[in-house]
């Protein structure tokens, strides 16, 4: 049974993924030790400062949310080899959306959160699958198309805001305040926890369903993993991948409206918040597996909270946590880092295979 | 050839060029001894102009600039001199494909290749274009030139080559002057099995036409018609062998059965539908199955598990879930099923397709296509690269089918296989079905090969055979 | 004021200029990543470390074309990195250039902050600026000498990259070289070509370009580095290099269409028009002209096969 588990491809993938994280925080360590006076105190800061309260551990919590919901998005997006990367764009617009609703809709509590955030689903869905009709339909680039994209969607949201709901009395582009039946309510007391928290778990676990168990994320994976044996097979790749699509910018909607509905009382991003970027690392160290992206998502809001707290505590910097980001991504996506390891275990696997088959 | 271009390295033997033993291991070095190469694919970016292909790498006049004067003259020079009509300024993708032909000779020329290998350079020419070559070829050769043309068409080798050397399965069958053989000699040492290899099979068990192809034709996208006007039937519990040297029109002939081509004309009609209105979805629950002949391209998802290799043509099927989730159980129970039916060596089905060699991943994909028992099979090079025993799992497999009233349409370029499975032939040239033969015990092989390679045609009439023309007198056998 | 004399004022034209100034370097970097057929998205990330690595060494040298050679000379350097990665470590070229963005994001900052003290501003840092430039002659035209004449030395400069740009990637043997392997690696490789070095060394100019764009952010008309001063100008030149077919003189009008809308933008508000409008405009235009380019290459193609 272990040795089952040994040459299994996820335990190689899992001990890549561990070294790769293993290797950038060393990094950072050595950086911290280089740069700062008291590094003992800061590096404990950094790796035990969440841990220390419980209040810090809800931050961790809030924090790791969106990340959950983008990183989700990307998952899918990743499987679909259509690289769209209109999830910046769709979080932000769609959580215009929502405080656009919640300002404007006056609706009994429960049901007005609900419908902003069934809007802001349906945004993140018409949203998302702009770039991806452009490249279906007219072979254009989907990745400059997306980014491009996102520029307009982040002009268009807070065009709306701005010429619909902005507080005249704010000096910079903030909406008025939200409709308080529309604020999710905190589940965990003490700590800023909201609602938010059950639409991820439930996000992960429709979507993992989706991907590994329904016939339409078989049929998408398939698409993916080689289109040609896809539609050989009969399988119509097109309605696949825009199904994935749309459920990747419905999870986008989704999150933006639970960030903008649970954090805030009023709209006000003043740029576009980057979560459709982080969810590219999320879903890189949870090799777009959706269980595995609360753990991808925790993870690197540890790192963000533990650094805040550093830099709060000593005179370290938090951004070092873009440093681990960066390291981390390159080492996970070179194919040649541990690849002759690899290589020589497929090998010898592949010899037993052979001769399990009877010596041919 | 490859070996001879540097794109492959020989694993024994040498090579002697200009009187030397000479070690080639890449193209540059080919190219530096003066070997040029024309490949059916051609190598040129689409972009540039005609000159600037010709002249990248060895760019005339020194400095750093490009002197695209310079280069334009020096490409009309050369091609005047042997009569090429190509212009230098032209951009690639806006010529013919001939003049991208010319543009790769005169690429060789000017790099001052003495030695050009031309890589079935007609396949992609219409007759007047292929004329106009051979116009041009032999003034090559009074220029001096060698060259080498690859081609498996025998009355072009007659008209412009002067010695041939004919290869059968990648051995050497004896090099010849042309004027001394006739075609038929060619014919008899191109085509030929060097063991036979018989395959019991039991007597045919007949049943109705399931597949009417009449007039497919199919133009390719540089203009070629590479399916002409093919029709035939297809009946069930009947095995139909397609024969012929490869790239005669068979995989195109598939492809469009298969729902991967359109027609450019002609219709089929499949289990009494008319097939090129059906998706490939709508065929395949129909009860057609498809064993493509690149595997690794079509046939598999190679990083998936065999398992969810075994489930792509089936994943709507009720059986295996419910409406929108497909059950771990079922799917499970089907893939233990199927591995051990076609004995598919495996750890287990969960293990990525990659891991298995060539015979299993081919044993995946038939025993995927033939699990649905289907009504009508295309099996296209069904057993190509794979060893013994996988293969012989194959053929009876496809036999059990026959037996089970399936219509098989086996193309094969394995003449033991095509040979002694089949029921009834035909033999493709050209994309036009140019014999067909009711009784493959009765057929010689080089009766065989003198309809592969062009040499004989059968008449209409003849071919009549092959399908029902609504007047009545047809499937005969 | 009405838009009429506002738009034509001297002063808005030459603003013009500035704000296309680093996106034209921007989008140069993109024609000579796009013309060798690669994508960096990184070039965002190599202009920011390039505004920052100005602002520190020429502080440090006290010679702003010091600091201006050691940022360009970083730039190259990852540029290089990321080129190597990609083609020789095999790592998917997209997420380098993601993985380089997302580091650089924060790194700046923290090489900021660690070297500085200060966060958000480089304003502790005595840095310099390069001279702007009195074009003789020219500024003594009316209007024209106002529009044209006296910026940084880095926008003649750029005029000039572009013109450069021209000449190597058309006029040159190498830049014939680099647009074969652009669209036909394995034909530009048969003829003897190095495809993997070409592809180093476009890779390295773009950095070169990247970096001449982030320092004239950072030392053209401010001389301080301020926490993600690029805000995405990396992005807008792919897409005007992208808009303008791959083409420097395209590029470089692509680049003056985003400057506009820029300048227009900022002025925006005296005007009463929504400026997130004017300023969505250029990439919507992209977008469209992206749609419009793919299309008719797709018509292009339907003919060729319906040609018998």
């Amino acid at each position: 049974m272990l040795k089952k588990i040994w040459s299994s491809r996820m335990c190689f993938n899992f001990i890549r993924t561990l070294l790769a994280v293993g290797i950038a925080l060393g990094l950072t360590l050595v950086i911290i030790v280089a740069v700062s006076e008291t590094p003992g105190e800061a590096i404990g800061y950094f790796i035990f400062g969440p841990l220390k309260k419980m209040s810090r551990l809800a931050n961790v919590v809030e924090a790791a949310l969106p990340l959950v919901f983008t990183g989700l998005a990307i998952s899918l997006i990743a499987r679909t080899n259509i690289i769209n990367l209109a999830s910046e764009g769709a979080f932000y617009f769609s959580g215009a959306l929502a405080a656009l609703a919640a300002v404007q809709l006056d609706l009994p509590p429960v049901i007005l959160p609900a419908v902003c955030i069934l809007i802001a689903a349906l945004g993140g869905i018409v949203t998302m699958l702009v770039p991806v009709v452009i490249r279906l339909r007219y072979d254009a680039s989907e990745i400059v198309a997306s980014l491009m994209f996102n520029y307009v969607l982040f002009y268009l949201g807070s065009f709306l805001i701005r010429t619909f709901v902005k507080d005249p009395a704010s000096g910079t582009l903030q909406s008025l305040p939200f409709n308080e039946n529309a604020v999710l309510p905190r589940i965990i007391p003490g700590t800023r926890i909201h609602a938010g928290l059950i639409l991820a778990v439930l996000c992960v676990a429709a979507l993992w369903l989706y991907l590994y168990k329904s016939r339409w994320g078989y049929k998408m994976r398939m698409v993916g993993s080689n289109h040609k044996f896809a539609v050989y097979s009969g399988i119509s790749a097109g309605t696949a991948i825009l199904i994935g699509q749309g459920l990747a910018g419905a999870v986008c909607g989704i999150g933006g409206a639970s960030e903008m509905l649970g954090m805030y009382s009023a709209f006000m991003w003043k740029d576009l918040p980057g979560f459709g970027w982080d969810g590219i690392i999320v879903a890189t160290l949870a090799r777009n597996n959706p269980a595995l992206v609360p753990l991808g998502a925790f993870f690197l809001a540890y790192m963000r909270v533990g650094a805040d707290i550093m830099t709060r505590m000593t005179d370290v910097p938090n951004e070092i946590v873009s440093i681990i980001q960066g390291v981390v991504i390159i080492l996970l996506v070179a194919e040649n880092f541990l690849a002759g390891w690899e290589k020589k275990r497929t090998f010898a696997q592949a010899t037993a295979n052979i001769k399990l088959e009877g010596g041919k | 050839m490859k070996v001879l271009f540097g794109n492959e390295r020989p694993d024994r033997g040498t090579i002697v060029y200009d009187g030397q033993p000479r070690q080639i291991d890449s193209p540059q070095k080919a190219v530096s001894l003066g070997i040029g190469m024309v490949y059916q694919h051609f190598n040129l970016a689409e972009e540039l102009s005609v000159a600037e292909n010709i002249v990248v790498g060895m760019e005339p006049n020194s400095g750093i600039f490009f002197d695209k004067r310079g280069a334009a003259e020096v490409v009309d020079r050369l091609a005047e001199k042997y009569g090429f009509n190509v212009k230098a300024e032209e951009l690639i993708r806006n010529i013919s494909v001939s003049q991208k032909q010319k543009v790769e000779i005169l690429k060789s020329l000017y790099r001052n290749s003495h030695l050009i290998i031309l890589d079935e350079p007609t396949a992609v020419l219409t007759p007047q274009e292929t004329q106009e070559l051979f116009k041009q070829l032999l003034l090559l050769k009074e220029g001096g030139y060698t060259i080498i043309f690859i081609s498996h068409k025998i009355d072009e080798v007659q008209a412009i080559c002067d010695r041939l050397t004919i290869m059968r399965a990648g051995r050497v069958m004896g090099t010849y002057e042309v004027k001394e053989l006739t075609a038929r000699d060619i014919s008899r040492l191109m085509v030929g099995r060097d063991a036979v290899q018989t395959i019991e099979k039991p007597p045919m068990e007949e049943g109705g036409t399931v597949l009417k192809i009449r007039g497919l034709s199919c133009v390719d996208r540089h203009g070629i018609t590479v399916l002409d006007h093919v029709s035939l039937d297809l009946h069930a519990g009947c095995i139909l062998g397609v024969a012929g040297v490869e790239g005669s029109g068979q995989k195109e002939l598939a492809e469009i059965l298969g729902g991967l081509q359109q027609p450019s004309e002609g219709t089929f009609e499949l289990l009494g539908r008319p097939g090129n209105e059906l998706s490939i979805r709508e065929r395949r629950d129909l009860g057609m199955s498809y064993i493509h002949e690149d595997r690794m391209t079509y046939g598999v998802a190679r990083e998936e598990s065999i398992t969810e290799n075994y489930i792509s043509t089936r994943c709507d099927d009720p059986d295996l879930g419910g409406r929108f989730l497909l059950s771990g159980k079922k799917e499970a129970q089907l893939a233990s099923q199927l591995t051990e039916r076609f004995s598919v060596h495996c750890k287990s089905p969960s293990v990525p397709v990659k891991m298995l060699s060539g015979g299993n991943i081919q044993k995946v994909v038939v025993v995927r296509e033939m699990s649905t028992n289907p009504k009508v099979l295309i099996a296209s090079q069904p057993t190509r690269g794979i060893d013994v025993g996988a293969a012989e799992t194959i053929h009876k497999a496809l036999l059990a089918a026959r037996q089970g009233g399936c219509a098989i349409l086996l193309v094969s370029s394995d003449l033991n296989e095509v040979l002694e499975l089949s029921d009834r032939l035909i033999v493709m040239h050209g994309g036009r079905i140019t014999g067909f033969f009711p009784d493959v015990k009765k057929l010689t092989e080089e009766e065989l090969g003198l309809y592969m390679l062009g040499l004989a045609q059968q008449s209409e009439k003849e071919l009549t055979g092959l399908y029902d023309d609504g007047k009545g007198g047809a499937c005969t056998c | 004021m009405d838009i009429a004399s506002l738009i034509f004022s001297p002063t808005f034209l030459a603003t013009i200029i500035r704000m296309t100034t680093p996106l034209l370097y921007a989008s140069l970097a993109g024609i000579v990543v796009a013309q060798v057929g690669m994508m960096n998205l990184a070039i965002e990330s190599t202009m920011l470390t390039a505004a920052l690595m100005g602002v520190l060494f020429s502080a440090w040298t006290h010679s702003a074309w010091l600091g201006l050679l050691i940022a360009v000379a970083i730039g190259v350097l990852m540029s290089f990195v990321i080129a190597y990665a990609a083609l020789v470590l095999k790592a998917d070229m997209f997420m380098n250039g993601v993985a380089f963005n997302l580091m650089m994001a924060g790194g700046t900052t923290f090489i900021l902050y660690v070297v500085t003290g200060s966060k958000g501003m480089s304003s502790g840092v005595m840095s310099l600026t390069l001279p702007t430039v009195d074009i003789p002659l020219l500024r003594d035209i009316p209007v024209l000498g106002e529009v044209l004449s006296g910026h940084n030395v880095l926008t003649y400069i750029a005029v000039l990259m572009a013109v450069l740009m021209h000449v190597f990637l058309f006029k040159t043997k190498l830049g014939l070289r680099l647009r074969m392997v652009g669209q036909n690696d394995s034909a530009a490789e048969s003829v003897g070509i190095n495809s993997v070095r070409i592809k180093i060394l476009a890779m390295c100019i773009a950095g070169v370009m990247a970096a001449l764009g982030g320092c004239f952010m950072s030392m053209g008309y401010v001389s301080w580095f301020q926490t993600n001063m690029t805000a995405g100008r990396g992005f807008i030149g792919m897409a005007s290099a992208a808009l303008g077919g791959n083409h420097p003189l395209g590029g470089a009008l692509a680049s003056l269409l985003f400057g506009t809308a820029d300048a227009v933008a900022n002025t925006a508000s005296t005007l009463n028009i929504p400026s997130e409008l004017v300023r969505m405009l250029p990439y919507l235009v992209t977008m469209i002209g992206l749609v419009a380019a793919a299309k008719s290459a797709g018509k292009m193609k339907r003919k060729k096969v319906d040609k018998p």
